[in-house]
């Protein structure tokens, strides 16, 4: 899309309209709620959101709500099948008749473990019968809700309560899911990923989506002081930071292929990323873990490698 | 009534019951004896002979969770699974029950593995009874469509909104062609009104809603489950206004219990299911050689009608329950909640005895009638039989012998089945 195109030039253009209202029981400085609220403007008043056990959960805790929207509070792996019970729903309603077209948005909220794990077949499920919705995995890296242990979206080397950092592990052992990637194997029109700390860049590639029918895929990177061990006034520093490091591609693929928005010119060293987290603190005290570090380097650095644009 | 019948198969029937409540949306998957259910459907409205959206799902979770959800948007909505496909989608069950979302599920009965087995046992179904489901259970392909439009019917109510389970038997009422009456149409829209749910799930701006927030406070999730509880005892009140009404428009009654021949009878036999006609016909056997016999057949499994239970069994001196499921380390499910039934009552029964039997299809006749009947003869009220009697011919038990000596099985589990042998 061409920049004349969209209504969103400058940060100022966000939107002021607020459907997440402050005061959510969420922690202070969570990354994710940002991308929520970020995304909810983009998408506006007719959204429906259909959200799972997570964090995210406690947006609506009875008698009070942190969203403006209309919810369905889903079970973990099902929140994309409840998204299509809707849009069907809605369609039979609006065909047979009975009601006026509401027009409205179906989306599926939900943290990494879902979207990575337990509900991974019923996103493919979705995404296969070309469902009309949007999808936003805020990514916190771990099952943030139950106390931090591993998912498959958990970073090499970081720890969490399930993969200890020890003399002889240094955390998890394992690489990152390529959840976009997974996502993108099914050909959905629309996938991209998003960080909170270039909010004009999340908002044009919702505005894009919304032009496309079928399933719009998001990855928001959620950074979780809480967590992840940042501080909390830090949360957009340290989601610049992977941003720049090149640790968190900014990218989107229309019609399967990829475009990266925004390639950092010249990437910082990851370390100054996992230095700000104590997810990664072993890496470098009490002694620095140079062959860790070096690994998630060369990742980052071969993943850039292949990015011809 | 000039409604056609025809010969159709219980899953006919219970896509005949689906299409005769003019369900819009169907939620499928597949699973043997069920698929018959969701392949006819899916046909119908193939071909626009039906008008719902068909929607084929990647598990039975998914399934659930989409039935449930479009139920919310005001959208009928009907779903069937069996066996592992209800197990696999227990969680929503619940979900759904709690979104208070008026959908019917047709349950075709069948074990639960492992080991695996195609046919009948009612544990699947009762493993959903906690759930917060109205289970309607179906002894012919008749009941099944009745059962569905019963279903709509009293879930919708707004003194209910609840969902329903309609249970049928695999193979041996899925399979099975009975003649049925179709409904008609002029008939179905006297007695079953248009699905309307209070507060949509639409999106729209003037009127939001929150299906189901998180709760943190146990006195707030008390108050939703009691509310649950309170809407499944309520129904079996909406069940009898509207079983009313079904026999002035459909010529048929259905109660939440039938007794058969329990008037003076001294030993009642307590049943569910298709099993329920060999139930019957083996009281008429029992009564032509004297035996003062009668049946009592439970038919509404939740809400659980302890008291038509209880009054139905009042003045029998005995009592056998007959099912179809063995909870281990338990015995019958069923067994329990009669017996509580008639705990209270002021003439209980001198023997309340637990049978099992018909596990996987194993056959049940007048052999295995007069077996309980001679059981409950000979135990006093002061010896009750605490184990269940696994009914088991004899038949059975030598070619399970055979089947053990060809696996190389050790003779201790053959002895451990022959000592309840009848
Ligand atoms: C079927 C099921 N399994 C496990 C849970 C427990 N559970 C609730 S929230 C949660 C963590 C969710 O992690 P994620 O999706 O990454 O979101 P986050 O909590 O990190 O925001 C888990 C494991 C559950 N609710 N349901
Ligand atoms: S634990 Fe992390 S993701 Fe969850 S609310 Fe707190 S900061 Fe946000
Ligand atoms: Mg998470």
């Amino acid at each position: 899309m061409q920049a004349d195109q969209t209504a969103f030039r400058t940060m100022k253009d966000t939107p002021a309209r607020e459907y997440l209202v402050s005061g959510s029981p969420l922690c202070p400085g969570c990354g994710g709620e940002i991308a929520l609220k970020l995304a909810l403007k983009a998408m506006g008043e007719r959204t429906i959101v259909a959200f799972v056990p997570s964090c995210f959960g406690l947006l609506t805790l009875y008698p009070y709500s942190s969203m403006k929207n209309s919810t369905l509070f889903t079970p973990f792996a099902c929140g994309p099948a409840a998204a299509q019970g809707i849009v069907d729903g809605i369609n039979i309603r609006v065909e047979k008749g009975e009601i006026k077209d509401p027009r409205s948005k179906v989306l599926v909220l939900t943290g990494d473990g879902a979207a990575y794990d337990i509900g991974l077949q019923s996103t493919s499920g979705a995404i296969h019968r070309r469902l009309d919705f949007y999808y936003l995995c805020y990514d916190n890296e771990a099952y943030g809700n139950t106390g931090f242990q591993f998912s498959s979206a958990t970073p090499f080397a970081s720890a969490t309560s399930t993969t200890h950092a020890t003399e002889s592990t240094p955390g998890n052992p394992l690489r990152k899911k390529d959840l976009f990637e997974v996502w993108r194997a099914h050909r959905p029109p629309y996938v991209a990923t998003v960080a909170v700390s270039r909010p004009v860049d999340l908002l044009r590639k919702f505005e894009k989506a919304s032009k496309i029918r079928g399933p719009k895929l998001f990855i928001a990177l959620g950074v979780c002081p809480t967590g992840w061990g940042s501080e909390p006034r830090e949360t957009v520093r340290v989601d610049r930071l992977a941003v720049e490091t090149g640790i968190w591609p900014l990218k989107e693929a229309v019609g399967g292929r990829v475009v990266h928005t925004y390639v950092p010119r010249r990437r910082a060293p990851v370390e100054e990323y996992l230095k700000k987290q104590k997810r990664f603190q072993h890496l470098f005290s009490p002694k620095e873990n140079r062959g860790a570090v070096q690994a998630i380097q060369n990742a980052v650095d071969s993943y850039w490698e292949g990015v011809s644009e | 009534m000039t409604s056609a019948k025809r010969m159709l198969t219980g899953n006919m029937a219970a896509a005949w019951g689906a299409r005769s409540s003019n369900v819009d949306y169907v939620c499928g998957y597949p699973i043997t004896p069920q698929s018959e259910i969701v392949e006819t459907l899916a046909g119908w409205v193939d071909r626009g002979e039906m008008r719902a959206k068909f929607t084929n799902f990647d598990s039975e979770h998914s399934m659930l969770a989409a039935a449930g959800a479009a139920s919310l948007t005001g959208a009928r909505t009907f779903t069937a699974t069996a066996s592992q496909g209800l197990i696999y989608g227990l969680e929503m069950l619940y979900a759904i029950a709690g979104w208070r979302a008026p959908i019917v599920l047709v349950n075709v009965s069948r074990g639960v593995g492992m080991p695996m087995i195609l046919q009948v046992e009612h544990g699947d179904v009762l493993a959903a009874r906690d759930s917060g489901f109205i289970q309607l259970h179906a002894e012919t392909c008749q009941d099944v469509i009745d059962f569905v439009m019963l279903g709509y019917r009293v879930g919708e109510d707004r003194r209910v909104m609840l969902p329903v389970i309609v249970n049928m038997d695999g193979f041996v009422l899925s399979f099975a062609r009975e003649r049925v009456e179709i409904p008609e149409a002029r008939a179905v829209s006297r007695f079953l009104p248009e699905y309307e749910h209070p507060t949509p799930l639409l999106g729209d701006p003037e009127a939001p809603v929150a299906f189901s927030p998180t709760t943190t406070d146990g006195f707030v999730y008390s108050y939703f489950k009691h509310q649950l509880h309170l809407a499944s005892i309520e129904s079996k009140k909406v069940f009898a206004e509207a079983a009313k009404d079904f026999s002035a428009a459909f010529g048929r009654e259905h109660g939440v219990v039938e007794e058969f021949m329990t008037g003076d009878a001294e030993t009642v036999f307590v049943a569910t299911n298709s099993y329920s006609s060999i139930v019957r016909s083996g009281v008429m056997a029992l009564r032509r050689e004297g035996e003062r016999v009668g049946m009592l057949r439970v038919k509404m499994l939740r809400p659980f009608p302890s008291e038509e239970v209880a009054r139905a069994l009042g003045s029998a001196r005995h009592v056998a329950v007959y099912e179809q499921n063995l909870a281990p380390g338990r015995g019958g499910i069923i067994y329990p909640e009669v017996t509580e039934a008639l705990y209270h009552s002021p003439h209980r029964p001198e023997v309340i005895q637990s049978f099992i039997g018909g596990l996987g299809g194993t056959q049940l006749g007048l052999g295995e009638m007069r077996l309980m009947l001679k059981k409950c003869k000979a135990s006093r009220a002061d010896s009750r039989l605490h184990e269940p009697v696994l009914l088991f011919r004899k038949e059975d038990s030598d070619r399970l012998a055979e089947a053990l000596r060809l696996a190389g099985t050790a003779p201790g589990t053959a002895s451990a089945v022959r000592k309840h042998a009848g």
